[in-house]
């Protein structure tokens, strides 16, 4: 089943001229209602009425997290206040939040890409979904709940957690499609026979799981402990949530909705736009979005891009799994984490040295943060309770900076690894490309 | 009276223990009394050595987190109440105890601690005539 066949199956030609014609307004947009881009697009001397061409996007400048950053929080928006119905948000790196704004027209929009992803693992208006994804400033639980009641299926919004619950209202209601992170989804699939619940009495068939990396061993897993077909759907909160892209039945890459999001692969180091096929950064440039359109947008996720015809029938670009990332942010339990955010909490203390090391695990299924700290003589007591009070302190602002808990291991000085002089500040055990 | 006490951070990982004695044995320095306390995932040695300033050079230089801490030594009548006596001196002068360890020596028992205040610790035993180890005794143990 396509959503949306006359889209997500146009020839080549037709859908560059409507990405063409939607790139034209959408620059004009920006260059009169944000000062940021204007001057960004006046340091190479161009104007509105010059861009005609979706081609002429190699030539214009890159938007990164920082400028988003640096606009916080309404600064790229193009349109006033009483236009924008709703406002999310992803965590920070300096204790500022991400911010994204929503138009009607924009929900709509994002509605019909989770809609064709929807459809695309086989959601009907027949089935039952339950979204486990958190609702809230996060994307994923709003994102998937308007697209699954845009294509008419029931939709259970009972956000993520309280696993008992979720298992419950899968066998009661009969659940037929679940939503949420992959960690989760198997960390349910291995709850159900502890609950005491028999696998015949779950009805999923279809899972629709991102907003993390996962791997092809993890995607069996989670088919064979929920006796479903899993698919990965992509997204990030700058460019509109989940529903960027999304895999069909071939699970040969993630079809890339095209005709609102025109991505890019780019050598991180030079800029330059690579070919299809090769591995770079992947760019993202928003020509549909009203509230906050994005110009060349570096997502830092490492990808390829496809143009060979699909067997589904669609012509969408294909992207692979993202093979990591062009900076060192960790994805971990959802939430994103950059080392500079650990030794910024350590730095802001007193009695620590920003000696760290990040040691990421996955245990049962669910991500475990370590963070191992060096004792230094300048903190260093001769006291257990100074030393466990010191701990907890640590956890506690690590906790309220990353959003995330920790667990603080405290370590012999010159004990974390020096490379060259540099210290190796992230062990990612979880093997996850 | 006061004496410095050696504190060493340990972490989780075999063989740090025998690293220690290792290194104090390699630079002739003899361990008086010492005890471990034990955290979660670490653990504190603290000792009492003959020349701990050559100890805490060569801890130090070996990569340990190490530092002296003021302790009292304390010679206790090795008989019943010996210990209860000289500690009800402490509580009664509102002195507490943030750890304590014990050594046989000879014929009697010592005990070493360190006191939330330590002058006022040594007061109020010498005032109560409890016999307090010199320096010069642990450290020649």
């Amino acid at each position: 089943m396509i959503w949306n066949e006359t889209i997500e199956c146009a020839d080549r030609q037709t859908l560059t001229e409507i990405q063409s014609n939607r790139f034209a307004t959408m620059i004009e947009r920006m260059y009169y209602n944000v000062p940021f881009y204007r001057k960004e697009l006046q340091k190479i001397g161009l104007e509105p009425g010059d861009i005609t061409s979706i081609g002429q996007l190699k030539d214009l400048p890159f938007t990164t997290k920082q400028d988003l950053r640096d606009n916080y929080p309404f600064g790229l928006f193009t349109v006033p206040q009483s236009e924008i119905v709703r406002l999310h948000a992803s965590s920070g790196t300096t204790g500022k939040p991400t911010v994204v704004g929503y138009t009607r027209k924009d929900i709509d929009m994002w509605s019909e890409v989770v809609a064709r992803s929807l459809t695309m693992a086989g959601v009907t208006k027949n089935d039952i979904i339950q979204v486990a994804y958190g609702y809230g400033l996060f994307t994923g639980g709003m994102g998937l709940h308007y697209g699954a009641e845009k294509i008419g299926a029931s939709v259970i919004p009972i956000s993520g957690g309280n696993t008992k619950k979720q298992l419950q209202l899968m066998v009661d209601f009969g659940s037929t499609a679940l939503a949420c992170t992959p960690s989760y989804a198997a960390f349910l699939g291995e709850s159900i026979e502890k609950e005491g619940i028999s696998p015949k009495d779950i009805k999923l068939k279809a899972g629709i799981f991102g907003a993390e990396p996962w791997t092809e061993e993890m995607r069996v897993q989670i088919e064979k402990l929920l006796g479903i077909k899993a698919y990965d759907i992509y997204g990030l909160s700058e460019v509109i949530g989940p529903g960027v892209s999304m895999e069909c039945e071939y699970q040969c890459g993630s079809h890339v909705f095209e005709d609102h999001f025109i991505p890019e692969i780019i050598n991180p180091e030079t800029l330059e736009v690579l070919p299809y096929g090769e591995l770079g950064e992947l760019v993202f440039t928003t020509v549909t979005k009203e509230a906050m359109p994005l110009l060349r947008y570096r997502t830092r996720d490492l990808t390829r891009l496809h143009i060979d015809q699909c067997a589904c029938g669609r012509t969408l670009v294909r992207m692979d799994k993202c093979l990591g990332r062009s900076d060192d942010m960790l994805i971990i339990r959802g939430v994103n984490v950059f080392p500079s955010q650990v030794e910024a909490v350590l730095l802001d203390m007193s009695e620590t040295t920003p000696h760290y090391q990040l040691i990421v695990t996955r245990e049962n299924n669910l991500d475990a943060l370590e963070i191992r700290v060096e004792v230094d003589d300048q903190f260093w007591s001769d006291e257990i309770k100074v030393l466990e009070g010191l701990k907890k302190r640590i956890s506690h602002n690590i906790a309220s900076t990353l959003g995330l808990s920790a667990k603080i291991k405290l370590v012999e000085p010159g004990n974390i690894e020096r490379s060259e002089g540099k210290a190796k500040r992230v062990i990612d055990n979880r093997h996850i490309q | 009276m006061i004496i410095k006490q050696l504190s060493v951070f340990l972490e989780d990982k075999t063989g740090r223990l025998t690293e220690i004695t290792r290194i104090l044995a390699e630079n002739d320095i003899n361990i008086s009394a010492f005890t471990v306390a034990e955290a979660s995932d670490y653990g504190i040695l603290r000792l009492i050595v003959g020349r701990p300033e050559l100890a805490l050079q060569v801890l130090k230089e070996n990569g340990f987190s190490v530092n002296t801490t003021d302790v009292i030594g304390m010679i206790v009548p090795h008989e019943p109440g010996g210990l209860h006596q000289a500690l009800k001196i402490l509580s009664m002068n509102n002195v507490s105890i943030d750890y304590m360890y014990a050594f046989a020596l000879e014929n009697s028992a010592s005990v070493v601690f360190r006191p939330s205040v330590i002058e006022k610790a040594i007061e109020v035993l010498q005032k109560n005539k409890m016999e307090l180890l010199r320096t010069s005794q642990i450290y020649q143990l």
